[in-house]
């Protein structure tokens, strides 16, 4: 893997590609005398939207990383697992419920509904455990697609439908300042995951191992469905589902560096912001002036990937 | 010291460990034999927490293993079952390493490094240190293992067949180094194992099992006898002595 420096290096490069790309015109230039209009694309438009890709990449991709440990599994992600779908039918019953509701309510709702899937999921998982480690991640799609089917009834049922289309496709053209901000939340439980790192790579172990090594399984378990279910919340919150990252970049960095948490750990954060970054980088100026919305293109790259995954699976997984 | 009161573990209504109570002698190598079913890896796992009893109990250190604090169990065990064997990608340091969990927490501290060292010296897998535990053959991945167990450090070490997927060198390996950790290292150890020659050349005390019960228990030179034998298993097993080692013959 690069260095630490040249990872930053890298990162900072594309990220400052990120900022100058757009339909409204300003170079790096004009930074040292933005008029009024060119200030207020810079700082409510184009600085959150690098600041959510970032967070909302790095974090997603651990989240993956953690849940792929505490399940045993190399094909489960937020996305694989229905965690996301969930997250949206928890948005959707919080915005019928609680009309007008703050999103640190709906990140909330959110979260306590795909915590409840999740660990319906898990129990499905149990009871078909033993069996192909393939046919887990296509349990939790198989699930997470009547999940979002109900979202979706609902949402069509109480009209909002609309509002419900950009929870459907994330898209970080729509995030402006004071609208994201909650998915700032993702930072501390990604240090939060690094301080428990190595409890997941022991999860990760099995449970017997875990056990005689004095841990409590379960704990552990469960506090690593809570972080990947608020992290997935924030990000379904704040700017929509995004898709695959944490199914793709934890498995390609396992490849090289194996599936040790706090060696992957840094690596994983960034290749899922660096993906993310170019991934929206791209869908920005394929079709310039106009957008394909990242979940498009995540979903393209993602499921390509995630087949080779599948086809290879007997050597990694 | 390890002993059990009265231990049953039943699976619905099907006993598999029935009324056991024993007391094991410490600083000694320790062998339960017995077929296959016959309850050896379930008393180990009960004496270990991994499952627990259904009636009675196992103590450790006059101490009941359910009232121990795990962590605080997990620096005076070590257990390496029969299925805690895992493929996960990680490095045969990695794994090593995390023997040291229970004491370490997981910052490893100049200690930790050292017994690190030793255990891989001591396996004499340094040279595998590098490599991801799912590209190692199922031998050098029980090395592995075993490497982790010593690494642990713990006054009890309770090994679930470890001879398993081991050639001849690195088993008689494994179980010289075994006996030389009972001996001079007062560690005590348990194992199950099935060939009953490693017994007979190892163990200093055996533990037989038949039907979920102890049905013979005594030093190795007790209980390595062609009728006891033979009833434990159920075969014809002669005994030879070879420069006075006995030898079992059952191969018919």
């Amino acid at each position: 893997m690069l260095a630490p420096f040249l990872q930053i290096l890298i990162l900072a490069a594309c990220s400052f590609c990120s900022l100058f790309v757009g339909v409204a015109d300003i170079s790096p230039l004009d930074l040292f005398s933005l008029s009024g209009e060119q200030s207020g694309i810079f700082f409510v438009g184009r600085l959150p939207r690098l600041c959510s890709i970032l967070v909302a990449g790095s974090s997603l991709a651990v989240a993956g990383l953690i849940m792929q440990r505490i399940m045993q599994n190399k094909f489960v992600s937020p996305t694989t697992a229905g965690t996301m779908q969930w997250c949206k039918l928890g948005v959707v019953i919080a915005v019928v419920c609680l009309p007008g509701a703050s999103p640190i309510l709906r990140v909330g709702a959110a979260c306590a509904v795909s915590l409840l899937g999740t660990f319906l999921f898990l129990a499905i998982v149990n009871k078909v455990r033993g069996q192909s480690a393939v046919l887990v991640p296509l349990i939790g799609i198989m699930l997470g697609s009547v999940v979002d089917a109900g979202a979706t009834f609902f949402a069509y049922k109480f009209d909002i439908i609309q509002n419900m289309a950009s929870w459907l496709q994330g898209n970080f053209s729509l995030v402006i300042a004071g609208k994201y901000e909650l998915l700032y939340l993702s930072v501390p439980l990604m240090f939060l995951a690094y301080f428990y790192a190595d409890y997941f790579t022991i999860a990760g172990m099995g449970k017997g191992t875990a056990l005689s090594l004095g841990l409590n399984h379960a704990a552990i378990v469960n506090a690593g469905l809570l972080i990947v279910a608020l992290v997935s919340s924030a990000s379904v919150v704040g700017v929509g589902n995004i898709p695959f990252v944490g199914l793709i970049v934890p498995n390609v960095l396992a490849i090289f560096k194996g599936d040790g948490v706090k060696n992957i750990l840094w690596d994983c954060a960034w290749l899922g912001a660096l993906l993310v970054l170019i991934c929206d980088i791209a869908g920005r100026l394929i079709i310039f002036p106009y957008e394909i919305p990242i979940g498009v293109i995540l979903s393209v790259a993602g499921a390509a990937v995630f087949l080779v995954l599948i086809r290879s699976g007997r050597r990694y997984a | 010291m390890i002993s059990t009161e009265s231990l049953s573990k039943k699976y619905g209504d099907k006993f598999v460990l029935r009324e056991v109570s024993a007391s094991l002698p410490e600083n000694k190598i320790t062998a339960f034999i017995g077929c296959n079913g016959a309850g050896k890896s379930t008393m180990l796992n009960i004496i270990s927490r991994l499952i627990p009893a259904s009636e009675g109990c196992a103590f450790v250190d006059g101490k009941k293993v359910s009232e121990w604090d795990s962590r605080k169990l997990a620096q005076n065990l070590a257990i390496l079952g029969q299925n805690s064997h895992n493929s996960a990608r990680i490095s045969v340091e990695d794994l090593v390493a995390f023997g040291r969990f229970p004491h370490s927490g997981g910052s490893l501290a100049e200690r930790d490094f050292e017994m690190v060292e030793r255990a891989l010296k001591m396996t004499g897998i340094e040279d595998l240190r590098g490599r991801f535990i799912d590209e190692l053959s199922g031998g050098q991945r029980q090395m592995a293992h075993i490497a982790m167990s010593i690494a642990q450090d713990t006054k009890y070490i309770l090994l679930d067949e470890p001879l398993n997927n081991l050639d001849m060198s690195r088993s008689v390996k494994i179980m010289k180094l075994l006996r030389k950790l009972a001996r001079e290292e007062s560690k005590t150890i348990l194992i199950v194992i099935h060939d009953i020659n490693f017994v007979s050349f190892y163990a200093d005390y055996i533990v037989a099992l038949k039907d979920g019960r102890v049905k013979y228990e005594g030093s190795s030179e007790a209980v390595m006898k062609s009728e006891i034998l033979s009833d434990i298993y159920g075969m014809r097993i002669e005994i030879e002595e070879y420069k006075g080692k006995k030898i079992c013959v059952y191969y018919q």
